[in-house]
Parts: C-alpha cells; sequence; structure tokens
C-alpha cells in the first residue's frame, strides 16, 4: 500500500515510469531511438525492450564485451507469435512423421538417450540490425544485439531422422514448435531445410544452452540448432519434425524472410521486382564491444579496442581494427577458437586521434570472405554485413 | 550390488531433462497509442484494432514511413496475418500512423 502510494506519488511528479528510468539510446537513423532496457521478463536481465507482446528483447553490445558466450540471461529473445508459458516435460513429445518408415513421438527421455552432441555457433536474427538500414525499412528496428553465443548441447538432428527412416524421394524436413497464432487462419510458424542439410551431422536438437537447460523464452524444451544460419531456421519449443516429398510453399519459406537473389543479397532501394530466394547463411561481421558508439572519453595515447567477431558460415581468420575511420588498419590479435561457428574474441591498442574519430573493425572469414566498408540494401532489412563504425569523441 | 544399480538409475535418471513443470509469468503492456494532440487524428482506431496481437511498442519503434507504406503495413496485417482489422477503420488508422511518423520526422529522432 505504502509502496503503490509512493509510486502514485512518484508517477504525478513525473518521475516514475513502468521502466524505472533506465533506458539506451540505439542511435537508429531518424530514429525513433530511445529504449527501456528492462529486468521484467522472467530470466532475463538488462534487456533493451523491443516489444512487450509477442517478446522482441535485445541484448546490449557491452554484455558482448564480457565473454564469447553470451550469458543465458542477456541471450536475445524473439517470437512471433503466442508461446506456452508452462511446460510440462513429462508430457512433451516430439512428433516427427511425414514421409518416414516409422513416425515417432519422442519424449525428452527419449532424446536424451541418442548420443550426445554440442556445438558453439551463433544464433542470429535474419533482421539482425535492420534499424541501422537506410533507407529505413519496416520491421522489427533492432540495432545490433539480435545475437548471441553459446554452447548447444542436446542431440544430433541425422540421429533422430535414422531412428524414424526417412524414405526415398524425401527432400526437405520442416520444424515448427508450440508457439502458435491467436487465429487459427493465421500462417503458423514452420521453417524447412533440404534432407541433406538435416543429415549433415552439424544440425542438432538442444536441450541445453551454455550447460543449463533452455531458458523458456529461448525455446525449451528443445530447439532446432542450425550452425552458420541465421536464427529464422532455429525453431523454439520444437515439437513436429515432417519429412516432406516436394517443395515447402508454407507462408514462411515461401513468401517470408526472402532475400534478392543477386550476390550479396542486395537490390538498389525502392526496387519492386526482382528474383528472391529464403535467406540462409551468415556473412561475417565484428563488433567493438568495449568503446559504446556515440560517447565521448578522455583521450588517451594507447586505446585498448576489443570486441567479438564471427566468420558467418565459417570460422575467423583475420580481424583488423581501424582507428582513423579505415583510412588505417591494424591486425588485432584473436582469442581463443572455441569452433568455426563461434564468437571470437579480438584484441588490439590503438593510437587513437584527438578529438571526434571513428572506430572500426573488420572480419575476414576462414573461407576468404572480407567484410566490405559499403553496405547493401533490401526491403527486408537483412544480411547487413559491412563493417560498422563506433563514433567517438576523445576529449 | 543391487543398492548400487539402484543408485546408477538414480543418478542416471537425475542426468535426464528436468521432470518439473516450467513456468514463467510474461509481463504484459497495455499502454494505448498516445494521442496526437488538438486537431491531430484520433488514435480510437488504432486502438481498437491493433492492440490484441502485438503491444503497441511494434508500432511506437517504428521509423517515419510514407502513407503508402503505412497502408501497404495495415494490408499485410490483414491479408497474411489474418488480422481481424475492420476495413472501414483503415483509414483512420493510416491517418493516425501517418501523423505519428510526421510528429517523429519533426522531432528529428
Amino acid at each position: 500500500m505504502i509502496a503503490r502510494r509512493r509510486f502514485l506519488t512518484l508517477a504525478a511528479a513525473g518521475l516514475a515510469t513502468p521502466a524505472l528510468g533506465k533506458s539506451i539510446d540505439l542511435r537508429l537513423p531518424g530514429g525513433p531511438s530511445a529504449r527501456r532496457l528492462t529486468d521484467a521478463f522472467p530470466g532475463k536481465r538488462g534487456m533493451i525492450l523491443q516489444r512487450t507482446t509477442p517478446p522482441l528483447l535485445e541484448t546490449p553490445l557491452a554484455a558482448f564485451d564480457t565473454g564469447i558466450f553470451t550469458p543465458n540471461d542477456r541471450f536475445y529473445v524473439r517470437w512471433h507469435w503466442p508461446f506456452p508459458t508452462e511446460i510440462d516435460p513429462r508430457a512433451f513429445r516430439l512428433t516427427v512423421d511425414g514421409h518416414v518408415a516409422t513416425p515417432l513421438a519422442l519424449s525428452l527421455r527419449d532424446i536424451a538417450a541418442l548420443p550426445h552432441f554440442e556445438i558453439a555457433a551463433v544464433n542470429q536474427c535474419s533482421g539482425n540490425s535492420r534499424g541501422v538500414f537506410e533507407p529505413r525499412v519496416a520491421g522489427a528496428q533492432w540495432a545490433h544485439g539480435a545475437m548471441g553465443n553459446a554452447v548447444w548441447a542436446g542431440v544430433r538432428l541425422k540421429d533422430v531422422l535414422a531412428r524414424a527412416g526417412v524414405k526415398n524421394g524425401a527432400a526437405r524436413v520442416r520444424f515448427s514448435g508450440l508457439d502458435a497464432p491467436p487465429l487459427p487462419e493465421s500462417p503458423d510458424f514452420a521453417k524447412s531445410l533440404s534432407v541433406d542439410h538435416a543429415l549433415d551431422g552439424e544440425v542438432m536438437l538442444a536441450t541445453h544452452m551454455n550447460g543449463e537447460p533452455l531458458p523458456l523464452m529461448n525455446g525449451f524444451p528443445l530447439r532446432l540448432v542450425v550452425p552458420g544460419w541465421f536464427s529464422t531456421y532455429w525453431v523454439k519449443m520444437l515439437d513436429r519434425i515432417e519429412v516432406l516429398s516436394g517443395a515447402d510453399d508454407n507462408y514462411w519459406m515461401a513468401k517470408a524472410y526472402l532475400v534478392p537473389s543477386a550476390p550479396g543479397g542486395g537490390i538498389a532501394p525502392g526496387t519492386k521486382d526482382f528474383p528472391r530466394q529464403p535467406i540462409s547463411t551468415m556473412v561475417p561481421r565484428a563488433f567493438i564491444t568495449n568503446v559504446i558508439d556515440g560517447s565521448r572519453r578522455h583521450w588517451q595515447s594507447a586505446l585498448p579496442v576489443g570486441g567479438i567477431a564471427f566468420g558467418g558460415n565459417a570460422g575467423v581468420a583475420r580481424v583488423e581494427v581501424s582507428g582513423d575511420g579505415g583510412a588505417t588498419w591494424r591486425d588485432a590479435a584473436l582469442g581463443r577458437d572455441a569452433g568455426r561457428y563461434s564468437f571470437r574474441r579480438f584484441d588490439t591498442i590503438i593510437a587513437a586521434p584527438r578529438g571526434a574519430t571513428k572506430l572500426m573493425a573488420r572480419c575476414t572469414s576462414t573461407a576468404g570472405d572480407i567484410q566490405p566498408l559499403t553496405g547493401i540494401w533490401n526491403p527486408g532489412g537483412y544480411l547487413r554485413g559491412q563493417v560498422e563504425t563506433v563514433a567517438v569523441d576523445f576529449i | 550390488m543391487r543398492v548400487t544399480l539402484a543408485l546408477v538409475a538414480l543418478l542416471t535418471l537425475g542426468a535426464a531433462p528436468a521432470p518439473r513443470i516450467v513456468s514463467i509469468d510474461l509481463p504484459f503492456d497495455a499502454t494505448p497509442f498516445p494521442e496526437l494532440g488538438a486537431g491531430a487524428p484520433s488514435p480510437d482506431a488504432i486502438n481498437n484494432n491493433c492492440l490484441s496481437c502485438h503491444s503497441a511498442e511494434m508500432v511506437l519503434t517504428q521509423p517515419a514511413l510514407t502513407r503508402a507504406e503505412w497502408a501497404g503495413e495495415v494490408t499485410k496485417m490483414r491479408t497474411v496475418y489474418k488480422a481481424p482489422v475492420v476495413e472501414t477503420d483503415d483509414a483512420a488508422i493510416i491517418d493516425w500512423l501517418v501523423a505519428n511518423s510526421a510528429r517523429l520526422a519533426k522531432a528529428g529522432g
């Protein structure tokens, strides 16, 4: 009662908001850029609130400065539709059916009995960094934090499919979860992979991330992990695997998450008719995480610059850092290699100029792909991969 | 020996996925779309149609879009996602969205 009265008093004075004051400026061109930082979601803390319902929670870039694995309580969250907020692991079943010899209904115990598999891999939303696309496009207005890196543990998809027996003539494997649209006629979320991809021994079903059961908001009790591919395929609360003998024409494969077929996935802004294809593999990216974009700080002759990089669908071969807006570059030291799909730490020390400058980091993947200085554009705001700039004013 | 086996069985069960029911409470945001001031389009139509599937932040975080772009978004919500947006409310919804974009553009972000 006292707390409520105090809240009302503060509210009347314009001092109390549901956010209790904490906010962050995402520096999205043209805005709106201010977002609340929230601790209101169970098992999550310090998240950028993009949307309460269904939840869109972004990880602040500074959270990636503490290590290459993103803590579960800082890992971003993205749902299209409402999802169950209560799961009974004993009652849960994964259905495997369609073009298979033996349809299955697997319990979590059945799944845990299969050979254990784990892999470090970056999970990145297709639309990560959409909010900094220019010209701006509609959609979830993420800055750069719709991504995270974790050790995913569970079983290989190929071992699950082997139990069901994929029949000759299978073409695609489709995945869907317990999330469901509020109206039955809305398109239920489902994604598919080619059979060859599904059987490659890397695509897996995770029950754990970073040594803990998946947080419910990250897909408990089971999520698909597709290393090197964008998160749209990493179906959460996975409860159905359907082997298809033909193409998958469901909305989420045929109409949504499409990118221009042109190499690099970019087109001229405003282009209306162009060939499209489903988004697939990620591209190399690097992010400076120890200096905040738009910050002012005291000049120091030797400035440590560090962050995280990933190679997209390959490992990190090299990261270069520039302290002068890309005029000169120096190689950063690379941290521990946790696998080709993982974040990798980079660190160096640069001689920073006085006054305003732009810091940059550029990743080259082990496949030889290097981040370009200028970016692509497409109407979905997908596939951003250009070198990012951290503006800093040394005083 | 039998006791040891039973212990092993128990430990094995313990390593299996947590059998407990996992339950969370999600926060709820009921903040309506705001009034834009005297003479500006009313938020009534957008409040009546656009809050059953997502909270207002989905719209309020968008960049300044053109009338055609906003009309496209409203159409997409109805035709693709089957949102129950009353067709006769389209004009009032889009008017509010365009006015809010104008306010955003004026504020310079």
